[in-house]
């Protein structure tokens, strides 16, 4: 990776937490659990990652410790999401 | 972006990132859509649905290399993540939610080890200073929350003591560690190839993890637990930088930034400082210490589930101030009950919820919709407390420091400044209890010595139900 490259990621970076406090300010108290959970699942995403990992082209100790990051990253994801929807289900309004 | 400045990239390539910048977009509007009660589940539904076409994409982008390795994996995490969300109960969200967060940092770290090895053990790559800056990033924040969740959990579900922890020389024990990583981290970006050098980041990282939260009490949970989905977030989006994925970077920093600012709300929620609550907080915290009915401040007086269904069954506005203690009962189904029976009445019924009552953001919020309590009868602090002084009665169910009067007025009381629920200015308070114990501050609340305090001891479901049952009898 350049420099100029990793500034370009900075960018991204900078920008999205700006996007981030923006939207979450938003989210009220009563919704803040299944915030944390549902963004939580969102973190999920180092899956991506997990799979590249995984793929590596012969069996070698990248590709194990890939496997271990995709076992990690989907229980983070899977149980992430259907939790926050057990819980979002029980919001309701007469 | 590998080689895109030599070759063109294949049209695979070209659609993966086009596929990424619409995940990043599902992200960033199913957030948007947690705004309200209403659209939350649709929100919840497009993140999901994001993640599931960045997963999809990747799978195609390796090849199918190691394929049935890849497949394995998937089932496995799935199955353990659907177990694990359908068995929680809901009192026990703030464990999973611990959990999670710890497996999330964890596969981060792994990702990063797993990229430096690859590149360790390929001759033809090069390492450059910014990828292993970023690895090192990667892997010291991954493992920090990886066991850091991990003993956020064990204090929540009680396997790890939810007390205070301190000993010797312990914080300039972890600034040490701290900088020990960091000079190391140095080391290992001036010569990439110290393979012994990165294995002790890794250990050192996840000991600093262990040590970083054993300090942090019970009640500060909220706290830890908040800070720790921000750096699983953060570790996200470091393993983006490894990568060289924006897509990780942007999913990375919007929960960095969502577990910030929970982080900040619950510290504001405590009068507190960040550093306060990291590095340990209030001398007495966590202490469990017995006071007595009897106090310079006068004595406590107590009331009968008879005599009180009578009181309550003559006046018109009653607010109900759950905490923890409702939570370790499960009394929210109770509550629920004593709450219908009261608007049979025709008696109004609201509910007060303190900023950090309970173990997690929101804990309080997610119980009483699970006993199908209306999301519209819940009030947060600022909302509810210019109203408590028209309010005929405030029942206090398994909370404590959040409602003494002290940190208004008290200034050499530990929890001085800190917001409470104005709940002394109701005609009468009602205190369910099951003993006159302190509260997580480890001080004991004037409250329940003032004239227009009543004490209402007993396990929380049975003393709510008990009630219920003496109001229907009347």
């Amino acid at each position: 990776m350049e420099g100029l490259d990793l500034l370009m990621h900075i960018y991204v970076f900078v920008l999205a937490i700006f996007v981030g406090f923006e939207l979450i300010t938003k989210v009220p108290p009563t919704l803040h659990t299944p915030l944390m959970s549902g963004s939580n699942a969102i973190s999920g995403i180092t899956i991506v990652g997990a799979l590249i990992s995984a793929s590596m082209e012969q069996y070698s100790i990248s590709t194990w410790l890939g496997f271990v990051a995709i076992i990690f990253a989907t229980i983070n994801v899977v149980g992430g999401f259907l939790v926050t929807d057990r819980m979002l289900k029980m919001f309701k309004k007469k | 972006m590998e080689n895109s400045t030599i070759t063109s990239p294949g049209i695979v390539t070209v659609i993966s990132y086009i596929v990424y910048l619409v995940s990043s977009v599902l992200f960033i509007l199913g957030i948007k859509k947690l705004s309200s009660p209403k659209t939350a589940r649709q929100g919840n539904f497009l993140a999901s649905l994001g993640m599931f076409l960045a997963i999809l994409i990747t799978v195609v982008l390796t090849k199918l290399v190691n394929w049935e390795l890849i497949f394995i994996g998937l089932i496995i995490g799935s199955a353990i993540g659907t177990v694990m969300a359908i068995k929680v109960p809901m009192t026990g969200m703030p464990q999973m939610v611990g959990l999670l967060n710890g497996f999330g940092g964890g596969a981060s770290a792994l990702v990063a080890l797993s990229e430096y090895y690859n590149k360790l053990n390929d001759p033809g790559v090069s390492f450059l200073e910014s990828t292993t800056v970023t690895i090192v990033i990667s892997i010291l924040i991954g493992s920090v929350t990886f066991t850091g969740s991990l003993i956020a959990f064990g204090k929540l579900q009680g396997i790890v003591t939810g007390k205070v922890v301190k000993y010797p020389l312990q914080h300039p024990m972890n600034a040490l560690l701290l900088i020990a990583v960091l000079a190391a981290g140095i080391f290992i970006v001036i010569d990439p190839f110290q393979e012994s050098l990165l294995i002790a980041v890794v250990v050192v990282s996840l000991l600093l993890g262990v040590l970083l939260v054993l300090p942090i009490g019970g009640a500060d949970m909220p706290v830890a637990v908040s800070l720790l989905n921000s750096y699983s977030g953060l570790a996200a989006s470091a393993t983006g930088f490894v990568l060289e994925n924006n897509m990780l970077i942007i999913a990375g920093a919007l929960v960095g930034a969502s577990g910030l600012i929970l982080t900040m709300i619950m510290c504001r929620g405590m009068n507190r400082s960040l550093m306060n609550v990291v590095l340990g907080g209030w001398a007495s915290a966590g202490t469990e210490g017995a006071a007595s009915t009897d106090s310079p401040k006068g004595q406590a007086k107590s009331i009968d589930a008879e005599e009180l269904a009578m009181l309550i069954d003559s006046v018109s506005s009653v607010v109900i101030v759950p905490g923890y203690g409702m939570a370790v009962a499960q009394a929210q189904h109770a509550v629920r009950d004593l709450m219908n029976i009261l608007e049979k009445k025709g008696i109004k019924v609201r509910f007060a919820i303190h900023p950090v009552a309970g173990r997690m953001p929101g804990h309080m919020n997610v119980l009483l919709a699970e006993a199908q309590v209306d999301y519209d009868k819940l009030y947060a602090m600022e909302d509810i407390n210019d109203d408590f002084p028209n309010t005929d009665i405030a029942i206090i169910i398994g909370a404590n420091d959040v409602v003494n009067p002290a940190a208004r007025h008290d200034k050499n009381s530990p929890i001085y400044g800190m917001p409470i629920l104005n709940v002394d200015y109701a005609k009468t308070v009602i205190i369910n209890k099951r003993s006159m114990n302190v509260g997580y501050a480890g001080i004991e609340n004037e409250l329940f010595f003032y004239p227009n305090a009543l004490m209402y001891f007993g396990d929380a479901k049975e003393a709510i139900n008990k009630l219920t049952a003496e109001i229907k009898n009347l």
